[in-house]
């Protein structure tokens, strides 16, 4: 089987990363063999599991949380305990200061505009959002949305339930057998008109089980072309990939907290300014409304207007140092780092006995089954090792039927890991063939 | 090994040489449910004579401990009244959701070998699946 480009490493090796004007001695990428420069930066790495020196292979699901996250949540509870956006006294200023603050830094993150940027409770609600409030007022009967094969299921419900409620039609666009999308079928499904119209493409950056990366550019010009907008599910490219909106030429961005370093409970829905301008709210109350009496109120404009409610500050804050723990260190040698360990995880478990890759991971995800293990039993022995891994259908489970299979497992990786982490996993399955014989 | 752990040989052995392994074409009560966790699927068919479980088999497509607790709830049943079935698989839920240190009670016979799951909350589901489905078919039986 050919492999996929390695645009990974060449997207990660062009790509100018913000430094941020940090003041700390760059760390370059560890040599291989070498611990992770980042792992001490990771208290819950301290921590010894069934005796065992922790190996994380699980941050597709949750990424730990640097020292600097914690310490902010910490300060927000201590130092910054008032309400946003609601008070003049001095602890509301601290946190609305530190509020606005982490939403300018997460804007920057990715490129865009702190006014587009909205904050939810993740990338789930911020899919639900846009299926509320853009799909019932611009989705119809004879309209379409398209979405992808591998999509984990919280970019496919909302849309299944839309189209049924607005008589629309969903379709599938397929992936070939290495978890690429076909974008020759893309097209087709784009172009079925004029009996439908396509109005929406929903599509994830970076698979949460397959680890492919969809090429974003590409589909969003194919997109454009044939009259439809497109939401990209960056919940996993983002901790993984340097993201710019402007530069994917995406509509709606949408991703968590948890799996970017930050506490849960957090997500962030990016918009461009022209799409969210006309948009209704999806949930109303209060911080939402510019004035209100009791047979009407007037909104306010957006993000405001979409964040209705006292939001997660701590979650925001918290997401806000992890944007700005990563703007700090050297991004382009975290993601090298990660890239070679990815590349050595895929090929190790590709050659391990009995063990079977799905599909050609590109990027930090690494989904394999055990012939004669079911992958809760390879997930419950090698934790027995201190290995923390994912089985199941990781929230994918049309794609886990496309693959002819019920469930995987999953090793994923983060800028905390390093070679140990591998070999431990590696040691574990030698356990499990054993056991399971 | 340790009560503790989950593969206890009793249970590997299960997994190994499932016991009443397959469909039924004598039984009077079928049922089927899902694993939440992951889509994993034990179906218990049984043959009721007299209000006594005669014959029991299972078909199943799931884990380790799954598969085992299925094969073994297909022995043990084997020949009880419906009532004591019932117990049993109540006294079964009882043990895999008791605190780690509670005493094994000697009635669940190699089901004792599933107490590593009071240590394991996400795999007791795994443990219960077939005891389940086996009151499920009961249930749906008169």
């Amino acid at each position: 089987m050919p492999r996929a480009p390695a645009r990974y490493a060449a997207d990660v090796a062009s790509t100018p990363i913000d430094r941020g004007g940090d003041a700390l001695a760059p760390i370059t990428t560890p040599a291989p063999g070498a611990p992770s420069p980042w792992r001490n930066d990771f208290p819950a790495l301290d921590a010894l599991v069934h005796g065992k020196r922790l190996a994380y292979l699980d941050s597709a699901s949750t990424s730990l949380k640097p020292r600097a996250v914690i310490d902010a949540v910490v300060r927000v509870f201590t130092e910054q305990a008032g309400n946003v956006h609601r008070g003049v006294h001095a602890l509301s200023e601290a946190a609305t200061e530190a509020f606005d603050a982490a939403r300018d830094d997460i804007a920057r993150f990715i490129g865009g505009a702190p006014d587009e940027i909205i904050f939810t409770s993740g990338t789930t609600a911020a899919i639900n959002l846009v299926a509320h409030s853009w799909g019932r007022t611009h989705l119809g009967p004879g309209d379409a949305i398209v979405v992808t094969e591998l999509e984990h299921h919280a970019n496919l419900v909302p849309w299944q339930v839309l189209c049924a409620e607005r008589g629309a039609e969903l379709r599938v666009a397929p992936i070939d057998d290495r978890g690429q999308l076909d974008l020759g079928a893309l097209d087709r499904l784009l172009d079925r008109t004029p009996d439908r119209r396509v109005k929406l493409v929903a599509v994830s950056q970076l698979s949460n089980v397959l680890g492919t990366l969809a090429p974003i550019s590409e589909i969003t010009a194919r997109a454009h072309a044939a009259g439809a907008i497109v939401l990209v599910d960056g919940a996993q490219a983002i901790a993984h990939l340097p993201v710019d909106v402007a530069a994917l030429g995406c509509d709606f961005y949408v991703f968590s907290a948890h799996k970017l370093l930050a506490p849960t409970g957090t997500g962030v829905l990016w918009g461009r300014r022209s799409l969210l301008a006309d948009l209704p709210p999806w949930q109303t109350g209060g911080e939402m409304v510019a004035a209100v009496d009791y047979d009407r109120a007037r909104l306010r404009e957006p993000p405001y207007r979409f964040e209705a409610g006292t939001p997660n500050i701590a979650g925001v804050i918290g997401l806000g140092a992890a944007v700005r723990y990563l703007a700090a260190l050297d991004r382009r040698a975290a993601l090298r780092h990660e890239a070679r360990l990815h590349a050595r995880l895929r090929d190790a478990l590709a050659a391990e006995d009995r063990v079977r890759v799905l599909g050609d991971p590109q990027a930090a995800v690494v989904a394999f089954t055990v012939a004669g293990a079911h992958p809760h039993d390879v997930a419950t022995l090698v934790d027995r090792d201190g290995v923390a891994i994912r089985s199941g259908h990781h929230c994918a489970e049309p794609l886990h039927k496309r693959l002819g299979i019920a469930a995987s497992a999953r090793a994923s990786l983060a800028l905390y890991n390093d070679d140990a982490d591998i070999d431990a996993l590696l040691a574990g399955l030698h356990r499990v063939r054993q056991v399971l014989r | 090994m340790s009560d503790d752990d989950l593969y206890q040989a009793v249970i590997l052995d299960h997994d190994r040489a499932p016991r009443n392994l397959g469909p039924l074409p004598a039984a009077s009560h079928h049922a089927t449910i899902d694993n939440p966790l992951c889509g994993d699927v034990v179906t218990i068919h049984a043959r009721v004579d007299h209000g006594v479980v005669r014959e029991l088999a299972f078909e199943a497509r799931g884990c380790a401990l799954s598969r085992a607790a299925a094969s073994i709830v297909t022995t043990l049943v084997r020949d009880r009244s419906l009532d004591d079935a019932r117990a049993l698989a109540a006294a079964f839920e009882r043990f895999v959701h008791a605190p780690p240190d509670a005493a094994l009670p000697d009635d669940l016979g190699e089901l004792r070998a599933f107490a590593g799951v009071r240590r394991a909350r996400s795999r007791r589901v795994c443990a219960t699946l077939a005891f389940r489905a086996l009151v499920r078919a009961l249930d749906g039986a008169v």
